[in-house]
Formats: structure tokens, sequence, C-alpha cells
């Protein structure tokens, strides 16, 4: 029955309860980030943010006196973008294969299995700064216990630093990163995992398929799906990474990611117009990768099967 | 025989990946309660139990107001985006209406914002505004993060309420507002009690605002004063104290989790696989 009089007053009050929680998105998200962008395009400094030139996209990128300049030809941006990367596709795609294979593990009952999932909590529930510096301290070169571990058992002959030596400090964070993430992506893989029906393995297991076979054919098209949108967003939030980087090696240009550099630039050098076009390179990237992902994926928002 | 091997494998498996996950906290408490010279030979048990770390936090470093400011704008922050969100989400799962799947797709979408890039803008409101290095910055700027994360999560929860309620509350003619909080508020709690947590502890474990925004100590929130703890003096190893407050800050969080983790993962898993 409709009964239009009703529909009408449920829609006015439907934006009636949207509207305090857009005014505080857009304040606090949309007209910040207009302002970044606006300011990208002058020359401003931290200090004096009142008086400044526009200089268009110079702070992009831009050629005088015979060389280049700007955001975009920055060697250190790009080392940063590299950095970003490698962090991204190493340490997603470890947490995504370790998580599917911890999700196995505890996909069974088995007794203890209570503990074990509560053991996985563990990790993503201590405070990434917690997490940097607790790993910070097992690494440290000379007081470490994964060098004393190393050591004790011949491995090595030196102590190794971790944190200085440049590839070794990328791999620290990745791994920091690793053992705080796979915990969750093995809850949403084992959430996966449990709505998948019994009766495909039993049919499987009567039809004598071999176990890593039925993984391959079965498993892993079924919960597809919801893994895909468990490493986009994974990916997403590693792209821009900033609080274990800046917490295990600084603001140091070997390990920079994306938004340390913008944040290094903006607070530390105070170069507002430079710094804020770094910042909105880190949003132009995130956004395009969406893009993308949202072209591939069609993604059903209504709950609607399609 | 092939059942012996399967089982002693998955003991081995999840013995080691215990001994992984777990390993770091251990050593994390193990090293707290070391001081002085104790810090610099390895140890993997316990051999001087001393809380030395732990007093001179409480006395030299004003850990306490660090935790107090921390629980102050976590609290704040997950009870205003808690009101705002409930409501948000009744309009965006119950009620169809013009254009309500492109809001749902932005709301996302500014999930997705990385943090520097809304950096300057917000730098230069809350220097307009007065309240640098403030707490009310914090609270302001956390609504970032939390708004679209509680609202998207809420809203996936209260679409999956059953229709009949509403129709019920239509034959008796109330408002809209009441219906939600007189039906479908105690409906949601268990659900806003899952997402006021994950709210909370992201708001506890921010960096980069808590970085920025602030300045002096006093308004220092816990993640800022651990990353800048500094040993007594020069010759002593910073770690001791730096272990201590982190279990401090740790073992409540740890807590909360696994008295709520299933409650929690609920809500993860429903923003992320039925999303």
């Amino acid at each position: 029955m409709k009964r239009p009089s009703l529909s009408k007053e449920r829609r006015r009050a439907a934006w009636l309860f949207l509207t305090p929680m857009l005014m505080i998105l857009s304040l606090v998200a949309v007209w910040p980030l207009g302002r970044t962008l606006y300011f990208s395009m002058t020359n401003a400094t931290l200090v004096d943010m009142e008086h400044f030139t526009f200089v268009g996209l110079s702070n992009y990128l831009t050629y005088e006196n015979g060389r280049w300049y700007g955001v975009l030809s920055d060697p250190q941006w790009i080392a940063s973008l590299r950095n970003t990367l490698i962090f991204a596709v190493v340490s997603v795609a470890l947490e995504t294969i370790l998580g599917v294979l911890i999700a196995l593990l505890l996909n069974t009952p088995f007794r203890g299995r209570g503990l074990m999932r509560a053991a996985m909590l563990v990790p993503w529930a201590i405070p990434t700064v917690v997490s940097a510096k607790m790993w910070s301290w097992m690494l440290n070169d000379q007081f470490g216990v994964v060098n004393d571990i190393l050591l004790r058992s011949g491995l090595v002959s030196e102590p190794i630093a971790w944190l200085a030596d440049p590839t070794l400090a990328l791999a620290s964070i990745i791994l920091v990163d690793v053992w705080k993430t796979t915990p969750f992506v093995a809850l949403l893989a084992l959430a996966a995992l449990q709505m998948v029906p019994k009766d495909c393995y039993e049919a499987a297991a009567i039809s004598g398929i071999h176990p890593i076979r039925v993984f391959y054919r079965v498993t892993l098209p079924l919960i597809a799906p919801a893994l895909a949108v468990a490493v986009v967003f994974r990916m997403l939030d590693a792209m821009r990474m900033f609080d274990l980087v800046y917490i295990m090696t600084g603001s140091t240009e070997t390990t920079a990611t994306l938004s340390v550099f913008a944040r290094r630039e903006l607070v530390d050098f105070q170069d507002v117009g430079y710094g804020s076009a770094a910042s909105t390179m880190v949003f132009f990237i995130i956004a395009l990768l969406t893009a993308l992902y949202v072209v591939a994926a069609r993604i059903d928002v209504d709950g609607r099967g399609r | 025989m092939r059942r012996l091997f399967a089982t002693v494998g998955r003991l081995l498996a999840c013995l080691l990946l215990a001994i992984f996950l777990l390993f770091p906290l251990y050593y994390a408490i193990l090293t707290s309660v070391q001081s002085g010279t104790d810090l610099f030979r390895v140890s993997y048990w316990p051999t001087n139990i001393s809380f030395a770390n732990y007093s001179r936090l409480w006395q030299e470093q004003h850990f306490a107001k660090n935790v107090l400011n921390s629980v102050a704008v976590s609290t704040c922050v997950v009870a205003v985006s808690l009101a705002l969100a409930i409501a948000a989400a009744f309009a965006l799962s119950r009620v169809r209406f013009a254009g309500r799947k492109m809001l749902l797709y932005t709301i996302l979408g500014i999930s997705m914002f990385p943090q520097v890039a809304v950096l300057t803008g917000l730098f230069e409101m809350i220097r307009l505004f007065g309240i640098y290095n403030n707490l009310a910055a914090l609270i302001f700027s956390y609504m970032i993060f939390t708004l679209p994360f509680t609202v998207w999560v809420l809203t996936s929860f209260m679409r999956d309420l059953p229709v009949e309620l509403e129709e019920a509350a239509l034959m008796d003619g109330i408002s809209p507002l009441v219906m939600v909080v007189r039906i479908f508020l105690p409906l949601m709690a268990p659900a806003m009690v899952a997402t006021g947590l994950l709210a909370f502890i992201a708001a506890w474990n921010e960096f980069l605002f808590a970085l920025t925004f602030t300045l002096s100590n006093e308004t220092r929130t816990v993640p800022v004063a651990i990353a800048l703890i500094t040993g007594a003096s020069e010759h002593e190893l910073p770690w001791g104290g730096l272990m201590a407050a982190s279990v401090i800050v740790t073992l409540p969080l740890i807590a909360l989790v696994l008295l709520f983790q299933r409650r929690m993962v609920a809500g993860l898993t429903a923003g992320a696989v039925k999303g």
C-alpha cells in the first residue's frame, strides 16, 4: 500500500538525519582537501600562510633555466613513490597469502582453536606506535633479541643493522606491518571460508580429489570476492601509510613513503606550497587506484546481488 | 597415520604461529621490568625484576596526563560519531531517496582519504579557530576517519533489520525520530558497542594529527608521548621506560579486545565481507 505523503515525510526526515553528519564531514574532509589543493598552487610558507602569490602548477612540475623543478621531478619524491609501491605490494601480498593459510589452519574446529583466535587478535590490538617501538627494540643492532638469536644460532657472524641499512630498513618495516595486519586479513578470510557450504568439501572428498586441488578449484574461487575487497582496502591503506615508517626510521629519505615526504616538506621544511603539492599527489594516486578498482569491480552498494 | 601427521603438523604450525604473534609482547613486558644496566644484556627470562621504569614514568614524564588526554579525546570522538552515525545510518539504510547510492560512494571515498592530503587545510582551520595545541583540534580532526567508518558499518547492520518493525511503527503513526530512538536504537545496541569500540581504538592509536596539532606535553596523547620518550640520562637506554609505557597502554586494550572479540570481529567483517 503506497502512502505518498508518508514517504515524502520519510525522505525529508532522512535528509534531516543526514545533515549534521554531512556538515561535519564537509568541514573536516572536503573543505580542507580543497584548501590543500589551493595552497599547492601558491608559494605560502607555514610561518605566514596569509601572504603568498599564486604560482600555478609550478610546485608540481616546471621547466626553468634548463632544469626541471617541482614535486614530480624531485628524486626524493620519486624515491618515496618507489618505497611506497614496494611496501604496498610486498606487504599486501605477504599478508594475503599468510592470512589465507592461517585461515585454512583455523577453519576446521580443533581443541585450542579459540585460544589461537584470541592470540591472533593481540598484534592487531596493539597500537601501531607500540608495535613499531617493540620491534625497533627487538631489531636493535647492539642489544636486540633478533640479532642475539641469529648470532647464537650461528646464522650470521656479525650483528645486522636492521634499521640503518637502506634495504633492510624497508624490509623491517614490511615485517612489522605483516606481523600487525596478517591477523586482520586472516580473520576476514576465515569469515569468508566459513560461508562456504560444507557440501562442496564433502562432494570433493567423496570424489577423491586431492585437497590442494580442492583448494584451488573450489575454495579459492568462492572466497575470491571477499579476499579481493580485503586486498583493495589493504592496498589503499598501505599506499597512504605514515605511522610505521615515521616511528621506526623517522623522515629519512631511504625509507620515506609518500605521506612521510609530504609531511616533511610541509612541517619540517615549512614549505606549504610544495608540501601541499606533494600531499595532493598522494590523494590523486589513491583516487586513481580507487577509480580503477571501482571501474573494474562495479561495487554493488545497495546490497542487491548482481 | 595420515591423521596423526595432520594433527602433529597442525600443532606445530599453531605453536610457531603463537610464538610469532605473542613473543614481541612477552619481550616488551620482560624489558619493562628490567632497568639500568640489565638492559644492556639480552635475556629471555625475567632475572632481576624491578618496577623502576613504571615509577619513573608516572613521576617524571607525567604519563598519566597523556593517558587522560587520550581517554578524553577518544571518548568524545566516539560519542559524537555514534550519535551522528546512527541517525545517518537510518536514513541511508531504510529510506530510498535520490542520490543515496552516490552519497554512500562518497562517504566510502572519504574514508580512503590520505590524512596528509587534508593536513594543510586542517592546519589553517585549526589555527583560525584558535584550537592549535588543544584537544579540541584532535576531537574535530578525528571525525574524518571515525564518521565514515561508523556510518558505513551501522548502515550495513541496519540494512539487515526486518522491515516489519517499521510497518508496525507506521501503523501506530509515530514520527521517524521516535522510531529511531525507541525501536532501532535498542536493536542496534550490540552493533553500536562493537563499532564504538573499533572507533575508540582507531582514535586512540591515531598518530599523524596528534603529532602535528599538539605541541606541549599537556596536550599530548599516548601515541605521540610514547614515540617521544627519552631516557633518564644520556647514558641510559630509553627502552625500559618505553616498554613500560607500551605495556601500560597495551594491556587494557588487549583485555578490551579479547572481551569483546566476537562483536568486534563481526563489525569488521560486516564492513568488508558483506559490504
